[in-house]
C-alpha cells in the first residue's frame, strides 16, 4: 500500500489494518482555560452575543447593588436621623442601624425576651438534626433519623410552647413570630408533606376504588383552590362552626392546612416518579416473591424519589416560601415581621423599606440555595448506577 | 462448571435446589385468558413434569409468552385452573407469594434493579423473603455469580455491565431463592449476537443439573439440545406438541411447517 494508514484506503477496494491506530490527547483548544472559555462561552455566535448580554447586565446591577449595600450604607446609629439624606448631605444606601435593632423582632418576634433561650436552643437542636440527616457520613445515621423524626419533634415542641411541671413558663403561640415562625412553619410541611404525599401518590395508582376515589379527591379538592383560602377557611371560618374552647390554636390550624397542601402537590411529584419507573422493574421485584409493601420501598420507590429530586426539591423551595402566606390570617411569620418593623415610625426614612426588603432577600436566597445545591449534590451522588 | 464450583467456598453451604413436592411441577387445564375482547390464550391444556424442560416457540402475539407469566402469576387467567407444585393461583395473595417464592424468572430485558449492586440484586429476595442472614446472602450469591462466571462484577451496578452479563446476573438473582422451577421468557432475544451463547451456556448448565425449565425462545439449536418437549403455539393456542426430533424433523401441523420453514434457513 502507497498511502498512509490514515487514509482509509479512500481510492481503493480493498483495505487491512496493518497497525491498530493509538489514542492520542485532544488538541491544546478543547483544553485548559482556553478550551473552557470556547466551550462555553463563545461556542457560536449566538453564545457570544448571549456572553456579552449577561457581562453587560452584571456590570450595571452589580455595582450599584455593591454601592447600595454596603459602600453608600449607613453601618452605625441610633433612630432614623442616622439614615436620613438631609442629615448626612450623601447619598444613603441600606440603613443597617435600622436591621441592628430590629434583628431580635425578626427572630422571635414577640417571644417574651427572658425566654428566648429557648428558641435558640430549639435552633441549635433542628440544625444538629439536620445536619445529622443530611451528612451522610455522619455516624449513627439511624439514630439521627429517630432523633430528627421523633425526639426533636416533641422536645421542640415542649420546648417552645412551654410545660409548667418541668419549669418551662408556657407562651402562647400568637407571641411566636419571625424566623422562628418561618422555620417551624416550613419544618413541619417538608417533613410531613413528602411521607403523606407518596401514601397519596401510591393511593392514587391502588386497584382499590375506595382509595384512589379518595386519594384523588384530595388531591384534586386542594390543588384546586389557592393556599390563601386553605388558610382563610382554616383560621376564620372554623371558629365559627366550633365552639372556642375546642377550637385548635391558630398557628397550628395554618401548619395543618400548609401540610396538607403541600403533600398534595407532593403526591403529584411522586406520582410522575412512578409512572416512570419501567413496568419490568415491578415484574422483577415481583417474580422473585416480593410481597407490594417491599417491593415499594425496596425496588419502585427509591428509583421514583431518585428521579423525583429536582422536583421534591422545587416543591420544598415553593413551600418555604409560601410560609409568608400566613401573614394573611395574622401570624408573623419573617416576612410580616420586617413589613411590620419598616414602617415603625422610629426609623421612617426613603431606605427603610428597601433595606427591610434586601434582608427578607438574602434570608430566602440563602435557605433556598442551600436546599437546591444539597438537592444537586444528591443528584450526582445517586447518579453512580446510571453509569454506563 | 464443576471444577469451578468445586472451588467456589459456597460448596460449604451445601446449596441444593429445593426438592418439588408434587411429581406434577405445572399444571394448566383448560387454560382462557382475554385482554379486554382479545382472546389471547384458548384452551391450554399442559403438565410439566419435575425436571422436564419445555422449549416454547410461535410467532410473536401468539400468547407463548403470557402463558409463561401466567404461572407466576404476572398474568391472571380467567377461566381454568393452574397449579405450581401443589398450589393452585387463584386471588390468594399468599398462594401468589408462595408461588413465586417457589418460582424464578428471566425475563427478555433483564428487570435487574439499577440502583443496587449485582450483589444486592441477588441478595435482596433471600433476605426480605426468605429472611436468610445478610452474610449467608452473600454467600449464596456470590456462589451463584461463581457458577454464571461474573463473580469479579459483584460489587458494580447492572448499568455497567454487557448485555449477556446482566442476562447471566438475572439468571443469578434467580436462583439465589433456589427455586423449583424456572421460567425463561426470550432470554436472549434483546441481546448481541456476541453474547447469546454466554447467556445459552449457562442455561445449558442449568438443564443438566435437572432445574424444571419452561423456556420461551426462537434458539432452535437450545431447543434440539436441551429440551424433552417443544411446543408450537399460534393464536393463542397450542399448535403441536413433541421432542424436539420429531418436532424438527416431522411436523405434522401445516402452521408449524411454515413457522419453521420461515426460522431455520
Amino acid at each position: 500500500m502507497t498511502m498512509a494508514e490514515g487514509d482509509l484506503a479512500v481510492a481503493e477496494l480493498t483495505f487491512v489494518r496493518g497497525a491498530m491506530l493509538d489514542s492520542k490527547p485532544p488538541p491544546a483548544s478543547m483544553r485548559g482555560t482556553v478550551g473552557w472559555l470556547r466551550e462555553n462561552l463563545l461556542s457560536s455566535p449566538f453564545n457570544i452575543a448571549l456572553t456579552i448580554i449577561i457581562a453587560l447586565l452584571l456590570a450595571w446591577i452589580i455595582p450599584d447593588l455593591l454601592k447600595f449595600l454596603i459602600f453608600d450604607a449607613v453601618w452605625t446609629g441610633a433612630d432614623r436621623d442616622a439614615c436620613l439624606e438631609g442629615v448626612q448631605h450623601r447619598t444613603i444606601g441600606a440603613c443597617w442601624p435600622f436591621v441592628w435593632e430590629r434583628w431580635p423582632y425578626f427572630v422571635y418576634g414577640s417571644y417574651p425576651g427572658p425566654e428566648r433561650w429557648r428558641v435558640d436552643l430549639f435552633f441549635v437542636m433542628l440544625a444538629v438534626g439536620v445536619v445529622w440527616l443530611l451528612w451522610l457520613r455522619a455516624p449513627r445515621r439511624d439514630f439521627g433519623a429517630i432523633y430528627f423524626f421523633i425526639v426533636l419533634p416533641i422536645s421542640a415542641f415542649i420546648l417552645l410552647t412551654g410545660w409548667r411541671a418541668i419549669g418551662l413558663e408556657p407562651v402562647d403561640t400568637v407571641l411566636w413570630g419571625g424566623i422562628l415562625v418561618t422555620i417551624v412553619v416550613s419544618w413541619v410541611g417538608i417533613v410531613v408533606s413528602l411521607p403523606i404525599g407518596i401514601l397519596l401518590a401510591l393511593g392514587r395508582r391502588s386497584h382499590m376504588p375506595a382509595v384512589r376515589l379518595f386519594s384523588v379527591t384530595f388531591i384534586e379538592f386542594v390543588r384546586g383552590v389557592p393556599l390563601v383560602t386553605v388558610l382563610f377557611m382554616a383560621s376564620v371560618m372554623l371558629p365559627l362552626f366550633v365552639p372556642e374552647q375546642y377550637s385548635p390554636d391558630k398557628l397550628l390550624r395554618a401548619l395543618v392546612g400548609i401540610a396538607l397542601f403541600a403533600s398534595a402537590y407532593m403526591a403529584e411529584v411522586v406520582r410522575a416518579g412512578l409512572q416512570a419507573i419501567p413496568k419490568g422493574q415491578f415484574e422483577g421485584a415481583m417474580a422473585v416473591g416480593l410481597p407490594y409493601s417491599k417491593m415499594m420501598r425496596l425496588i419502585i420507590l427509591p428509583q421514583a424519589l431518585k428521579i423525583t429530586i429536582p422536583n421534591i426539591v422545587n416543591t420544598y423551595i415553593g413551600l418555604f416560601k409560601d410560609t409568608t402566606l400566613v401573614f394573611i390570617v395574622g401570624i408573623f411569620d419573617f416576612l410580616h415581621t420586617v413589613d411590620v418593623s419598616r414602617i415603625d415610625p422610629k426609623w421612617a426614612t426613603p431606605v427603610t423599606s428597601t433595606t427591610g426588603y434586601a434582608v427578607a432577600a438574602i434570608f430566602y436566597l440563602i435557605f433556598c440555595y442551600a436546599m437546591s445545591r444539597y438537592a444537586r449534590a444528591t443528584e450526582a451522588r445517586l447518579a453512580h448506577s446510571d453509569k454506563r | 462448571m464443576d471444577t469451578v464450583m468445586a472451588d467456589s467456598p459456597a460448596t460449604k453451604l451445601n446449596i441444593k435446589p429445593s426438592k418439588l413436592k408434587t411429581d406434577v411441577a405445572v399444571k394448566l387445564v383448560n387454560v382462557n385468558k382475554w385482554y379486554g375482547e382479545f382472546h389471547v390464550l384458548r384452551d391450554i391444556n399442559l403438565a410439566v413434569k419435575g425436571g422436564e424442560k419445555i422449549v416454547i416457540c410461535g410467532p410473536s402475539g401468539s400468547g407463548k409468552s403470557t402463558m409463561i407469566r401466567c404461572v407466576n402469576r404476572l398474568e391472571e387467567h380467567q377461566q381454568g385452573q393452574i397449579v405450581v407444585d401443589g398450589v393452585e393461583l387463584t386471588n390468594d395473595l399468599k398462594k401468589i407469594d408462595e408461588v413465586r417464592r417457589e418460582v424464578g424468572m428471566v425475563f427478555q430485558h433483564f428487570n435487574l434493579f439499577p440502583h443496587l449492586t449485582v450483589l444486592e440484586n441477588c441478595t435482596l429476595a433471600p433476605l426480605w423473603v426468605r429472611k436468610i442472614p445478610k452474610k449467608q446472602a452473600e454467600e449464596i450469591a456470590m456462589h451463584y455469580l461463581t457458577r454464571v462466571k461474573i463473580p469479579q462484577q459483584a460489587l458494580k451496578y447492572p448499568g455497567q455491565l454487557s448485555g449477556g452479563q446482566q442476562q447471566r446476573v438475572a439468571i443469578a438473582r434467580a436462583l439465589c431463592m433456589a427455586p423449583k422451577i424456572m421460567l425463561f421468557d426470550e432470554p436472549t432475544s434483546a441481546l448481541d449476537p456476541e453474547m447469546v451463547k454466554e447467556v445459552l451456556d449457562t442455561m445449558v448448565g442449568l438443564a443438566e443439573e435437572g432445574m424444571t425449565m419452561l423456556v420461551v425462545t426462537h434458539e432452535m439449536g437450545f431447543a434440539r439440545q436441551v429440551a424433552d418437549r417443544v411446543i408450537f403455539m399460534d393464536a393463542g393456542q397450542i399448535i403441536e406438541m413433541n421432542t424436539p426430533n420429531e418436532f424438527f424433523s416431522h411436523p405434522q401441523h401445516e402452521r408449524t411447517k411454515l413457522f419453521l420453514s420461515q426460522i431455520l434457513h
